[in-house]
């Protein structure tokens, strides 16, 4: 390579008279492990206060609330990798959240046991229960995606729409036949007295940041500004040595793993699961979620995941008319705003772009374009 | 021997009817390259306006006096039907899709999503969410052919689904209308500058396709007795997969492939077990799409780089 | 020899837009590929670059058959393009859009992309550098944070160039790279192409209808027409060919983008 005068490290200078070598952008920093560490252990402990208090404050019903607006978080987050930043349409993740939340609930009622005969019976034994069948729900999740997303995105245009709605069908079918995770009655686990309430508000908010932080380091590298790069132009991106179908089999994948950690939390929340809870609207939810935050952004579709969670719950007492409205809902955003709030841009930047002028009104003007990607 | 061709009756009349609803998606996708999703709950809406005006007709009266309703009345109720859901399928388009024509094409996408949605709720606030038996507009006459149960209805269906079927073929290949579809289908930029009015091309489309879902309805209304306001979900759908196995724009193709699905899900239904009829269409569509992800009578477009 | 067509056809349908076509372009050459329009020029790029599959006949880069190959590797063998419609990825920043072809410098795989390890943080600094150096070359250093989409046209081109150099390639293919220049880009464009020829030893194969551009730049000439070779040659040649001369001349007219000996388009 350096032989033929291609390597990358070569100098290079333009054409004409040489300017300055401009002054090259902040470099990402390298991490510091202990530093991190010591982060992670202040956001747990954190979080574990937060949940404490909450539950101190808040009564049950507006707990569950926010467990649900923290699941619509992670759903809405994960769905997001591949509808917005890749720009690849699938509608059926409903199904996904099913086999996350099958797989979870029936692996952790059969590991229970043995978690407890190595650890004893108690939080610690039930911690790892739950998060070990979380994962698990997760990687199977993962899998049926990369099983649906194989064949499918191979193909361009809206084909991939709907294989996953017929995908989201099938899985609900098939759960509504499976005698042995309760067919149509649903999932109980083993006890009378239905699934383990695992799930509680430190547990929902720490996925979340889990979930949001993987997310947002993927679309903001490499992967992710070749997922991007497909969205904009798949030809172009090819020309430009992406290898877009494993690139969209991977974030179809690790957006359905996301949707299965949903689903785990989800089943843990209330006695069983049933398969009409995961019905094509529960897909066209998630939709909603993405769209109303803006498609394409991290942060908006978390805050579409509250957004949803919060306005279901206002239009309760609505009853049949709540989904007529919801649905004209999401008609006028496409007509009036269909990138959604925030369209591809970030909240942190955002903010950072007011932090600025409010600061550039103090001092003279720093020049800075580090909130330029983020 | 006789029960399989029991299937395959069953399968042909079923098929017709997928294949009338997949004309309509098939037509609208040639011309806008868009999943019209609210399509299915046309064809819900078009089983509804058939139930009502035969309602009006005084279908019950016929009924409880053992006497057949007529002909000429079932005529009516079909073409009302028709007519009314012609002037839906333009309505969203106007009001919903015209819009956002030239977004990104997922906006459409959402919006199509977002009418399916209304319509279904809409229907179940308007219609009730129970099922409704469907009004005997033919009465049911069996005969026997060979040990295989054939009904007027089952005929009706087929001979309904081919004359409707056979007109829109003449209409798209031989009237101004079909040529200035086939044009806007293949460069619509190029058909605008040749003087084609694209909007009135394009409301023509729904009109038409939305017509022939409301025929489908009427006649799966018929074929399957009851009909509910969630009943274009599954069906459009296996409608559009049938569209997709045809070759997505054919009009051909969507006989074919509707027919196929048709067959197929019978076939499934009789020899596998019921409850895996529904599923069987996606697994078609999985396997087509590894295979000739055009279609059986498709073309390969290459896209211009 | 980096590229040779070995009588590649290419059929749509009843047309035969390639016709056994052969050429060979040597390393760090500057190679022009003209002709009338419809001549079957993009459609050579497309077949090189893996966009068409030849229906007759091999492409060889660097010694290996490369007919068949998907575009994305072909692209990752070394044979960088830009497109005649500019297909930039236009709701991303100019620097963005270079970054996505330095796949090459990015060693860093899922896992690490998701900790954010200092592997990952050096690969992605390396890249930015990389984008940075090759914007600036192509003029568009204070562009690097601008959406591509808002550019100016000609500086859509030149990113377009950027984009492809950023894959290390060994050839460029460049589509009608001065279409919609005025004179004075397309100096500068001339000069950039020799500076990347001369600096980054990169073969360059130019489409182009501006026959200023063409004969001062480029060192060999490819004649097509009717997707059929009609010369090849030095400039010098091409410009008095008689049947090149006919082909843009046809049989009286004399008011087509003909090879002209001097002066503008």
């Amino acid at each position: 390579m350096s032989a033929s005068g291609l390597d990358h490290a070569a100098p290079v200078a333009p054409p004409a008279a040489p300017p300055p070598v401009p002054p090259l952008p902040d470099p990402p920093a390298r991490p510091r492990w202990a530093l991190r560490a010591l982060v992670a252990l202040g956001i747990i402990g954190a979080l574990a206060a937060l949940r404490i208090a909450l539950e101190a404050v808040l009564i049950e019903y507006a707990q569950r609330i926010l467990m649900l607006a923290g699941i619509n978080v992670i759903l809405a987050v994960s769905l997001n990798l591949i509808n917005g930043t890749t720009g690849q349409f699938s509608i059926g993740h409903a199904g996904f959240m099913a086999i996350g939340a099958y797989a979870a609930a029936f692996l952790g009622t059969h590991l229970a046991p043995a978690v407890a005969a190595l650890l004893g019976s108690g939080a610690l034994a039930d911690a790892v229960t739950f998060n070990l069948a979380l994962v698990l729900g997760a990687l199977f999740a993962g899998l049926s995606g990369l099983c649906v997303g194989l064949p499918s995105l191979r193909l361009r245009g809206d084909y991939l729409a709907i294989v996953t709605l017929g995908f989201g069908e099938i899985i609900r079918i098939s759960f509504n036949n499976a005698q042995f995770l309760g067919a149509a009655t649903g999932y109980f686990g083993d006890s009378p007295a239905g699934l383990p309430p695992y799930t509680n508000l430190f547990w929902v908010l720490l996925w979340v940041v889990i979930v949001i932080l993987i997310t947002w380091n993927i679309t903001f590298s490499q992967t992710g500004r070749s997922l991007a790069a497909i969205r904009e132009d798949e030809i172009a991106a090819e020309a430009m040595a992406t290898p877009t179908t494993r690139l969209k089999v991977l974030a179809f994948s690790l957006s359905a793993a996301g949707a299965g950690i949903a689903g785990g939390l989800f089943a843990h929340m209330q006695a069983g699961i049933r398969p009409e809870d995961f019905k094509f609207d529960k897909s066209i939810d998630m939709i909603v979620m993405i769209i109303v935050g803006g498609l394409g952004s991290v942060s908006g579709a978390a805050l579409g995941g509250v957004f949803v969670a919060v306005s279901l719950e206002l239009m309760r007492d609505l009853h049949e008319y709540r989904l007529v409205l919801y649905a004209l809902l999401l008609i006028g955003i496409m007509l009036v705003r269909p990138q959604g709030i925030l369209g591809t841009r970030e909240l942190p930047s955002l903010l950072g772009g007011l932090w600025q002028r409010l600061a550039a009104r103090g001092t003279a003007k720093n020049a800075s374009s580090g909130g330029a990607e983020r | 021997m006789s029960e399989f061709l029991q299937q395959v009756v069953n399968g042909l009349s079923l098929g017709s009817i997928y294949a009338l609803i997949a004309l309509g998606y098939t037509m609208v996708y040639g011309i806008l390259k868009l999943i019209n999703f609210a399509h299915g709950e046309v064809f819900m809406m078009g089983a509804y306006a058939g139930y009502y005006s035969a309602g009006w007709l005084g279908v019950n009266g016929y009924e409880a006096a053992g006497r057949g309703f007529p002909l000429l009345l079932a005529l009516v109720v079909l073409c009302f039907a028709m007519g009314s859901m012609a002037l839906l399928g333009v309505t969203i388009e106007a009001l919903a899709y015209r819009p956002v024509r030239s977004a990104p094409r997922l906006t459409p996408l959402i919006t199509a999503i977002g009418v399916s949605l209304f319509l279904q709720n809409a229907a179940m606030l308007v219609f009730s969410p129970n099922p409704r038996r469907y009004p005997a507009i033919l009465s049911e006459v069996r005969f026997e052919v060979g040990g295989v149960i054939v009904t007027n209805i089952k005929l009706a269906i087929f001979v309904v689904a081919m004359v409707l079927m056979v007109g829109l073929y003449l209409l798209v290949n031989r009237s101004w209308t079909g040529r200035a579809m086939r044009a806007l289908s293949m460069n619509a930029d190029a058909a605008r500058l040749m003087g084609i009015d694209v909007n009135a091309t394009i409301r023509a489309t729904f009109a038409i396709g939305s017509a022939l879902a409301a025929a489908g309805g009427i006649l799966f209304g018929l074929d399957q007795i009851t009909i509910n306001p969630l009943m274009g979900v599954l069906t459009g759908l296996k409608a559009f997969v049938a569209a997709v196995l045809g070759g997505i724009g054919n009009i051909p193709g969507a006989l074919i492939g509707g027919l196929l699905i048709g067959l197929a899900e019978q076939l499934t239904a009789g020899y596998i077990s019921p409850d895996y009829r529904d599923a069987i269409t996606f697994v078609i569509l999985i396997l087509m799409l590894l295979v000739k992800p055009e279609g059986l009578l498709g073309v390969v477009r290459q896209e211009k780089v | 020899m980096l590229l040779e067509l070995d009588h590649v056809h290419k059929i749509f349908g009843g047309l035969h837009a390639v016709k056994a076509v052969q050429l060979r372009v040597e390393p760090g050459e500057i190679f022009g590929l003209i002709g009338p329009n419809g001549a079957g020029k993009t459609t050579i790029f497309n077949v090189v670059t893996g966009v068409y599959r030849p229906d007759r006949g091999r492409v060889l880069f660097d010694g290996k058959d490369i007919s068949g190959w998907s575009p994305a590797q072909i692209a990752g063998a070394g044979i960088g393009r830009t497109f005649q419609n500019i297909r930039l990825f236009r709701s991303m920043t100019a620097e963005q859009n270079v970054m996505v072809s330095g796949r090459r410098l990015h060693s860093a795989g899922l896992l690490a992309t998701i900790l954010r390890t200092a592997s990952q943080a050096d690969c992605e600094r390396a890249l930015r550098r990389r984008a940075h150096e090759l914007l600036e070359a192509l003029g568009l250093r204070g562009q690097a944070h601008d959406m591509a989409g808002s550019l100016p046209y000609g500086s859509q081109r030149r990113l377009e160039i950027a984009r492809a150099l950023m894959l290390a390639p060994k050839l460029l293919l460049l589509d009608e790279p001065a279409a919609g220049m005025n004179s004075q880009e397309a100096r500068e464009l001339e000069a950039q192409i020799r500076w990347l020829r001369d600096e980054l030893k990169v073969a360059v194969v130019l489409v182009e209808h501006n026959m200023s551009v063409v004969m001062s730049v480029c060192e060999r000439i490819h004649v097509v027409d009717h997707g059929e070779t009609i010369a090849d040659g030095p400039p010098s040649a091409i410009k008095t060919h008689p049947k090149v001369l006919a082909a843009y001349l046809g049989q009286e007219d004399s008011s087509g983008d003909a090879p002209r000996p001097e002066g503008e388009p």
